[in-house]
């Protein structure tokens, strides 16, 4: 069934599909696991019993989207060999050392304090267990700084040679881990996380406080999300701007996709609001423009001229109508962000924050707005890296192994459908979980699971197998 | 023997496969062992004993997949190219065995559901790891820097054959990590378990050590070729001695000793395996030194490995110390 179908494209679609399912779940744990050890943190400086209870509440929702972010993640890192042996022959001397770097710095840190985080609470004491905490979430934020710089070195390439075997070979580490676009894409990804954790946490909180409203731990991570929601989005979206300038200097094609430039406009180019990018005829359908707007939010001056598609050659094109029409879903949801931070800080001032249920409505149907934005933004900044794996220089039909589509096509299918099994199940827990209202004593990660721990100390235990005589 | 730095990687990628197979394939076991547990405590309890640490021992499947990558780009593009079938099995098997050590507690409707995932995911990924390693063994035809075979060259009685191995020598892993971690009828039905498996895991090792010198003759000689004898011989030897000790902690009714002879054995495995291979990484033609990536970015990686990786083993060494002595189950305490 899949002989029609051109392996390279079935290959992408795979890849498209596996990381798209796996960027899901860090997007979401980055931003949980600052949450929770700030929860813990102040749990432990105020000695407030809800911040341990909301600390609680949202561990078990961590443990979940964590196991699934892991099991998402080991397929990512051997999808390049499978899928892309070229490119990992071509790359991997300098991309494979940053991920490597990512195991070595995050991964195992993350992991080997996991287990303490999610069960040793009662095992290791309060001090302890919160540095287990701290662990882990800067695990998270080291991984996003490996990966993002691997990836940002595809996108912008920097202090590289290329050897006689057409390997890109590592010249100046420096260079390329700190690669022109690794700045900027690590703040704006960071900045993502972190306002879709809060518009989780804000949906979640809502949710609660439109059926009870006075839920002590609703209201309080209500108004902890509002709060970050108000702060970063604005830092958002100017940290995006940035973003934008620096991929107009270093990957202009991609900008003349994101803004639908056909033509090239040598005194002021439009902003594109909407429209249907015409790749054939290479003109937008239906649209609806700003004269020279976009001149000015890119270039900063009504007039100043801008290139467009026309002068490129269309095999180094990326396909424009992904690009364009997910740019405009991320700078939507962008846009509905800023509305919603300043709603809450008018419901804030006018001490309204826990009864306007508008707000509450809002904030709900907010809640998945943060993964369909950073979805967006991934899509239109890898698609719009296209035709190229490394931008400029190896071109993505250069780079995939040579597989057949029938075998590409199969493991596809196999992939969509376990996907959709066992991480339908596993949103559908959480989701479950959040249906739940935080309430005080809020259980640990396992309400239904044995015990395992000893006591509050190992001492018991030490006691029992000396009594019973049986090795310890 | 050039000791170089593509060497000193080599051993590191080694390391880190020893690592995961001995730290996940306890786990790995224990998921096999699963259907043989009655419902109830005593499958909770065998869960419970892994659950806090099996994250971290999937972490060294990761920096193996990534070690490789970095240090061995050209072997990493054509093993996991040539070997697609049974490396997305392994994958899509985790992906099932991973989720079920939370999506049990969650859902106790369902909970027959995710066990049979558990077993399933892990019964899979370890005969899919199995067939890697035979696949590997009998070689992988390359061309022009990529694979130039068909997609079902790793099929063939013998990667079945090592793969038959790797699940009954997982599930021996498992039973004498239970016999350490738990009391009373699952340590029993473990310890009963262990002793079969024993023989099972030796019976299988016999049977591949016995049919890898014939899988080319460079494996012949390296094994047989006088002097050499004198040094591989030991391989054997010390695996009588720990097959020894194993039966007779066993019978002794010893809590860990059997755990680190089975432990023992896969060291002793692996040191066999890297005794056949030597110099390849893709046998039969491609060398370590071949698919090294440059001096530049293997030197990059050198503090990384040699101050980050001892930190890693401490911590993880904490993690365990942590959950030390028996599982709790319900109303240990």
């Amino acid at each position: 069934m899949f002989e029609g179908l051109d392996a390279i494209f079935l290959a992408r679609l795979q890849f498209a599909f596996t990381v798209s399912f796996h960027f899901i779940f860090p997007s979401f744990s980055i931003g949980l696991a600052s949450y929770l050890a700030v929860l813990e943190g102040l749990w432990l400086w105020t000695g407030r019993q809800v911040y341990l209870d909301l600390f609680k509440y949202w561990l078990k929702i961590f443990a979940l989207a964590f196991g699934m972010g892991v099991v998402s993640g080991i397929v990512m890192s051997y999808q390049f060999g499978t899928n892309w042996s070229v490119f990992s022959d071509k790359a991997g001397p300098v991309i494979g050392p940053l991920m490597a770097y990512e195991v070595l710095t995050a991964f195992f840190l993350e992991a080997g304090f996991l287990g303490v985080m999610l069960f040793g609470m009662n095992r290791v004491g309060k001090g302890l267990h919160f540095a287990a905490t701290l662990a882990v979430a800067i695990g998270t934020f080291i991984s996003a700084f490996w990966i993002l710089s691997a990836n940002s070195w595809m996108q912008t390439p920097a202090g590289y040679a290329i050897n006689a075997g057409g390997q890109f070979v590592p010249a100046d580490w420096w260079a390329i881990i700190f690669n022109p676009s690794f700045p900027y894409r690590l703040v704006h990804t960071v900045f993502g996380a972190y306002l879709t954790t809060a518009l989780v946490v804000g949906a979640v909180g809502a949710w609660h406080l439109l059926r009870e409203r006075g839920n002590e731990g609703a209201r309080v991570m209500f108004s902890m999300a509002m709060g970050m929601i108000t702060v970063v989005a604005p830092l958002q979206i100017f940290a995006g701007d940035q973003h934008g300038l620096n991929t107009l200097e270093h990957q202009p094609v991609k900008v003349m996709a994101m803004e639908g430039h056909f033509q090239s406009h040598p005194d002021g180019a439009p902003l594109v609001l909407f429209g249907w990018p015409d790749e054939a005829a290479g003109k937008n359908l239906f649209a609806l423009e700003i004269p020279k707007a976009s001149s000015l939010i890119l270039k900063h001056s009504w007039d100043a001229p801008l290139k467009g598609l026309d002068t490129v050659d269309r095999k180094d094109w990326p396909p424009v109508p992904v690009v364009f029409w997910a740019f405009r879903i991320m700078v939507g949801m962008g846009m509905l962000m800023l509305l919603l931070a300043a709603f809450s800080l008018l419901a804030r001032v006018r001490k309204r924050l826990y009864d306007w249920p508008l707000l509450h409505r809002f904030a709900l149907v907010m809640g998945p707005a943060g993964f369909v934005a950073v979805i967006a933004g991934w899509v239109t900044t890898e698609v719009g890296r296209q035709p190229y794996t490394v931008y400029g220089l190896l071109r993505t039909v250069d780079s995939a192994s040579a597989l057949d589509a029938p075998a590409v096509g199969a493991s596809l299918m196999a992939f969509v459908i376990v996907y959709f099994f066992a991480f339908g199940a596993g949103t559908y827990y959480i989701l479950k979980l959040m249906s739940h209202p935080p309430h005080r004593g809020e259980e640990g990660p396992r309400r239904d699971q044995p015990v395992r721990a000893a006591g509050i100390t190992p001492a018991p235990a030490v006691a029992e197998s000396l009594t019973t005589g049986k090795e310890a | 023997m050039p000791f170089d730095l593509p060497m000193f990687f080599a051993f590191i990628i080694a390391f880190a496969i020893l690592a995961y197979v001995v730290m996940d394939g306890f786990d790995l076991g224990v998921g096999i062992l699963f259907p043989l547990l009655p419902v109830g405590r005593e499958r909770d309890s065998a869960m419970n004993s892994v659950a806090p640490v099996w994250d971290g021992n999937e972490t060294w499947l990761v920096m193996g997949g990534g070690g490789l990558l970095a240090a061995f780009p050209l072997a990493y593009g054509m093993i996991l190219s040539a070997l697609y079938a049974p490396i997305i099995a392994m994958l899509l098997a985790l992906v099932f065995r991973g989720v079920a050590f939370e999506f049990r507690w969650r859902d106790p409707q369902h909970r027959p559901l995710w066990d049979v995932a558990f077993t399933g995911g892990s019964i899979v990924a370890a005969l899919a790891q199995g067939i890697t390693l035979g696949a590997l063994l009998q070689g992988i035809a390359v061309q022009n820097r990529t694979y130039a075979g068909g997609w079902f060259d790793w099929l063939t009685p013998f990667s079945l054959l090592v793969g038959v191995s790797l699940v009954c020598g997982y599930a021996l892993l498992g039973s004498t990590w239970l016999v350490m971690k738990s009391e009373g009828a699952l340590q029993e039905r473990c310890h009963r378990l262990a002793f079969r498996l024993g023989i099972a895991t030796i019976v299988a090792m016999a049977a591949v050590s016995a049919a890898t010198p014939f899988l080319r003759d460079a494996y012949w000689m390296r094994w047989f070729a006088w002097p050499q004898v004198l040094f591989t011989a030991q391989v054997p030897l010390l695996v009588a001695i720990v097959t020894f000790v194993l039966f007779w902690s066993l019978r002794r009714g010893h809590h860990y000793t059997p755990f680190l002879m089975a432990l023992a054995l896969f060291g002793l495995g692996l040191a066999g395996l890297g005794i056949s291979l030597y110099p390849y990484v893709v046998p039969p033609s491609v060398s370590i030194w071949d698919a090294a990536a440059p001096d530049d970015s293997l030197k990059f990686m050198l503090p990384g490995v040699l101050v980050i990786v001892p930190i890693i083993l401490a911590y993880t060494g904490f993690s365990y110390w942590v959950f030390r002595g028996k599982t709790g189950h319900e109303g240990y305490h």
